[in-house]
C-alpha cells in the first residue's frame, strides 16, 4: 500500500476529521426524529455523510493514478506566519486585550503594525518602504473610513484620546 | 402590457428626480471605489456603506444602495479580472477567463465586456422583473419546503459538477460548508450549536469573514510562497479599452444566452447570481469554438461576458423571491432586506399591493443604478486600472489591511478579525490540498436554509422521507439532480470533463 496522491490522502483525512467532529458534536444536542428534528439531526446526518465520503477520498488516494504522487509540498511558514500575525496584531492593537490589561491603541497604530509585519512576509523587506506604505495607507484609511464613511473606530490610543 | 407600462411609469415617476440621480451617482462612485479594492467584495462594500444611507428618505436610500450594489459588483469584477481575486462567489468564474485576458493585455476589453454585458442583462432583468413578478409570485408560492429542499440539492449538485478537480472532493467541500453554516443558534430550538460558549459564535460564522479569510488571506499566502516569476499578479499592460468588432460579435450571443439563463435561474430562491454565473460558463464552454477563437481558460471573451450577464440578470430576478417571499437568495440581498427593514419596509407579498410606489420605484432605481454604472464606469475604466497597476509588494499589505478593517467594520467586533485569521490558515490549507473553496461558500449560505426546509418538509409529512419523490415538482428536481450526477460520472464524459478542466489550468 502506497499513497499515490498525498494531496488527496490528506484532504480525505481533513474531511473525515471535520465530519466526525461535527457528527460527534451533534450527539450533544437533541437529535429527535425525522418528523420532529432536533438541533442535532441535520448536523448528525451531514457529519456522518462527510465522514464516510472522507474515508472514500482516503481510499481513493491509494488507487488514483498520478505522475508525481501529488506531494503537498513545503508549507510557506514565513508568509503564513507574518500575514496571520499581522492580522492578529491589528486586532489586538485596535481593540486592546482587556484580559491582559492591554489598552486599545487605536486604528493608526494598528495600521502601522499590520503593514510593517505584513511587509515582512514578502521578499526583500525594507523598513523604510514599509513605513512609507503604512503612512500612505494610514492617511488613506483615515480619510476614507473615518472622515468619509464615518465608521465607528477608535483612531488614537486610549491614553491620548482618553 | 398596459399594466406593465403603468407600473413602470409609476416607478420611474417615483425614482427619477435630480436629487435621486445624484444619490445614484454618488452610490455608484463610492461602491466602485471601495469594491475595486482587492479582497472587498460587494457584500463587504454594501455592509460598510449601509450606514451612509440611514438618514435618507426610503426611496433615495434604496436608489443609493442600488448604485452602491452595482458599483461594488462592477468594482469586484474589475479586481477579479485584473488581480485574480474574486471578491464574491459569483465572480469566481469570471476570474478564469477574465484574468487570462488581463494577462494578455486585454484587461480593458474584458472589463468593457463585463460592464456592457451586465448593463444589457440588467435592462432585460428589470423588464422581466416588472412583467413577471406578479404571476411568478404564484408559481413561487406553489413551492413547499420539499420543493425548496430538492431545488437546493439540484443547485448544489449543479455547482459541484461545475467545480474543477475531483468531484468527490467538491461534494465534501460543500458538506464542510453546510456544517460551518450550522454554527450558531438553531432557529427552532434556540440551542447554540458548536459555539463553545463564545457569545459571538451564537450568531453564526460570518460569511464575510470566511470569504475574506479563504479567498483573501489564503490566496495572498499562497501567492507569496511562489517564486516571484510564477506569481499571479497583475503586471500586463492594458492597451485599448474597447473590445474589437470581433469581440462584440462573439460576446453578443454569449450575453444573450447568459441573460436568458440568468433571468430564469435567478427566480429560483437559493440559486441566484452564483448558480447563474456557473451555469452560463458551462453553457459557453459547451458551445463549439469558432475557428480562430481562443479556447476557454485561456482568455475567451465569451467566458467573461456570459457569466457576467447571467450574474447580473440573476441578481435582478432574484429580487422576485426576495420581494414576494422575503427570502434573500444571497448575502447581498440579505443586506438589502436589512436596509429595507431599517426604513420600515418589511419585504414580502404585501409590499407590491400596499406600497406600490416603493415597489416599482425600487425596480426603476435598480435600472437607474445600472445605467449610472455604464455612464460612470466605462469612461473611468482607465482610472480603475491605474489603481491596480500598483506592484504586488505594495498591494498585498494593503489587501491584508482592508480585509481586517472591512471585516471589523461589519460588526464592529474584534472577534471577526480572529475569525479571518483562522480562515486564512484554513484557506491556505485548502490550496495546499488542492481543494476548490467555491463550493464551500455555497454550502455555507445554503446550510441553514436547507436544514430549515428539510425540517419543515418532514414535519409536514410526519417524518415520511418519500415526500421528496411523491410531490411531482420535487421529484422532477431530484431526478434532474441525479441525471446531472450520472451524466458526469459516465466514463466517456468523465474523461472529457477532466480534459476540459485540464485545459483551464
Amino acid at each position: 500500500m502506497q499513497i499515490k496522491s498525498q494531496k488527496t490522502f490528506f484532504s480525505g483525512v481533513m474531511f473525515t476529521c471535520v465530519g466526525a467532529a461535527f457528527a460527534l458534536g451533534a450527539t450533544n444536542y437533541n437529535v429527535g426524529s425525522a418528523a420532529r428534528m432536533g438541533p442535532g439531526y441535520f448536523p448528525l446526518i451531514i457529519g456522518t455523510l462527510l465522514t464516510v465520503l472522507g474515508l472514500v477520498v482516503i481510499s481513493s488516494a491509494f488507487t488514483i493514478k498520478t505522475a508525481d504522487g501529488e506531494p503537498v509540498g513545503k508549507i510557506a511558514w514565513k508568509p503564513l506566519g507574518f500575514i496571520i500575525g499581522a492580522n492578529l496584531l491589528f486586532g489586538i492593537l485596535l481593540a486592546g486585550l482587556h484580559s491582559f490589561g492591554l489598552p486599545a491603541m487605536g486604528l493608526i497604530v494598528a495600521i502601522y503594525a499590520l503593514v510593517v509585519v505584513a511587509c515582512m512576509a514578502g521578499a526583500n523587506f525594507s523598513m523604510k518602504l514599509s513605513l512609507i506604505l503604512a503612512t500612505v495607507l494610514a492617511i488613506g484609511s483615515y480619510l476614507t473610513f473615518i472622515v468619509g464613511l464615518k465608521l465607528q473606530f477608535q483612531v488614537w490610543p486610549t491614553f491620548i484620546s482618553g | 402590457m398596459t399594466d406593465l407600462i403603468n407600473n413602470l411609469s409609476l416607478g420611474f415617476a417615483t425614482a427619477v428626480s435630480l436629487q435621486n440621480i445624484i444619490y445614484a451617482f454618488i452610490g455608484c462612485l463610492l461602491g466602485t471605489l471601495i469594491g475595486v479594492l482587492p479582497g472587498i467584495g460587494p457584500t463587504a462594500t454594501i455592509a460598510m456603506l449601509l450606514p451612509a444611507t440611514y438618514a435618507l428618505p426610503p426611496v433615495a436610500a434604496l436608489i443609493m444602495l442600488a448604485g452602491i450594489y452595482y458599483g461594488s459588483q462592477y468594482g469586484g469584477s474589475t479586481t477579479a479580472i485584473l488581480v485574480n481575486l474574486p471578491g464574491e462567489s459569483s465572480s469566481v468564474v469570471t476570474v478564469i477567463d477574465g484574468h487570462q485576458m488581463a494577462k494578455q493585455g486585454r484587461g480593458g476589453p474584458a472589463l468593457a465586456a463585463a460592464g456592457l454585458g451586465s448593463f444589457f442583462a440588467g435592462c432585460v432583468g428589470t423588464l422581466i422583473l416588472a412583467a413577471f413578478a406578479p404571476p411568478l409570485t404564484e408559481i413561487a408560492f406553489k413551492f413547499g419546503p420539499a420543493e425548496y429542499f430538492s431545488l437546493m440539492i439540484l443547485g448544489l449538485i449543479g455547482a459541484v459538477v461545475l467545480a474543477s478537480g475531483s468531484l468527490l472532493k467538491a461534494i465534501c467541500m460543500i458538506m464542510v460548508g453546510l456544517l460551518l453554516g450550522l454554527v450558531g443558534t438553531d432557529v427552532n430550538s434556540g440551542v447554540a450549536r458548536y459555539s463553545f460558549d463564545i457569545p459571538e459564535l451564537t450568531d453564526g460564522l460570518g460569511f464575510i469573514a470566511i470569504a475574506m479569510g479563504v479567498f483573501g488571506y489564503g490566496e495572498i499566502i499562497a501567492n507569496l510562497a511562489r517564486p516571484e516569476d510564477e506569481r499571479e499578479v497583475f503586471t500586463a499592460k492594458v492597451s485599448g479599452l474597447m473590445p474589437t468588432k470581433e469581440d462584440f460579435k462573439r460576446m453578443f450571443p454569449a450575453v444573450l444566452r447568459g441573460t436568458a439563463l440568468g433571468s430564469s435561474l435567478g427566480i429560483l430562491p437559493g440559486g441566484g447570481a452564483l448558480l447563474s454565473a456557473f451555469a452560463a460558463y458551462t453553457l459557453e464552454k459547451k458551445i463549439k469554438l469558432k475557428p480562430g477563437e481562443v479556447p476557454f481558460g485561456k482568455g475567451n471573451i465569451r467566458g467573461v461576458a456570459g457569466p457576467e450577464a447571467a450574474n447580473n440578470a440573476g441578481a435582478q430576478t432574484s429580487f422576485i423571491p426576495m420581494l414576494t417571499l422575503g427570502i434573500p437568495p444571497n448575502p447581498v440581498m440579505a443586506l438589502m432586506v436589512g436596509a429595507m427593514t431599517i426604513h420600515n419596509i418589511q419585504p414580502g407579498p404585501q409590499v407590491m399591493t400596499s406600497n406600490p410606489e416603493l415597489f416599482w420605484g425600487l425596480i426603476a432605481s435598480m435600472w437607474i443604478g445600472n445605467l449610472m454604472l455604464v455612464i460612470l464606469n466605462l469612461p473611468l475604466i482607465g482610472l480603475w486600472i491605474k489603481l491596480l497597476t500598483i506592484p504586488y509588494k505594495w498591494l498585498f499589505p494593503a489587501i491584508v489591511l482592508f480585509c481586517a478593517i472591512g471585516v471589523y467594520s461589519t460588526n464592529n467586533n474584534v472577534f471577526d478579525i480572529w475569525l479571518v485569521a483562522i480562515f486564512g490558515v484554513v484557506g491556505y490549507t485548502f490550496i495546499k490540498l488542492g481543494c476548490e473553496p467555491a463550493p464551500l461558500l455555497l454550502g455555507l449560505i445554503l446550510g441553514p436554509m436547507m436544514e430549515e426546509n428539510l425540517r419543515r418538509a418532514l414535519l409536514l409529512s410526519r417524518g415520511d422521507w418519500s415526500v421528496f419523490v411523491s410531490r411531482p415538482i420535487s421529484a422532477g428536481l431530484l431526478i434532474a439532480a441525479v441525471l446531472l450526477l450520472l451524466v458526469v460520472l459516465l466514463p466517456s464524459i468523465r474523461s472529457k470533463r477532466e480534459e476540459a478542466f485540464v485545459e483551464e489550468t
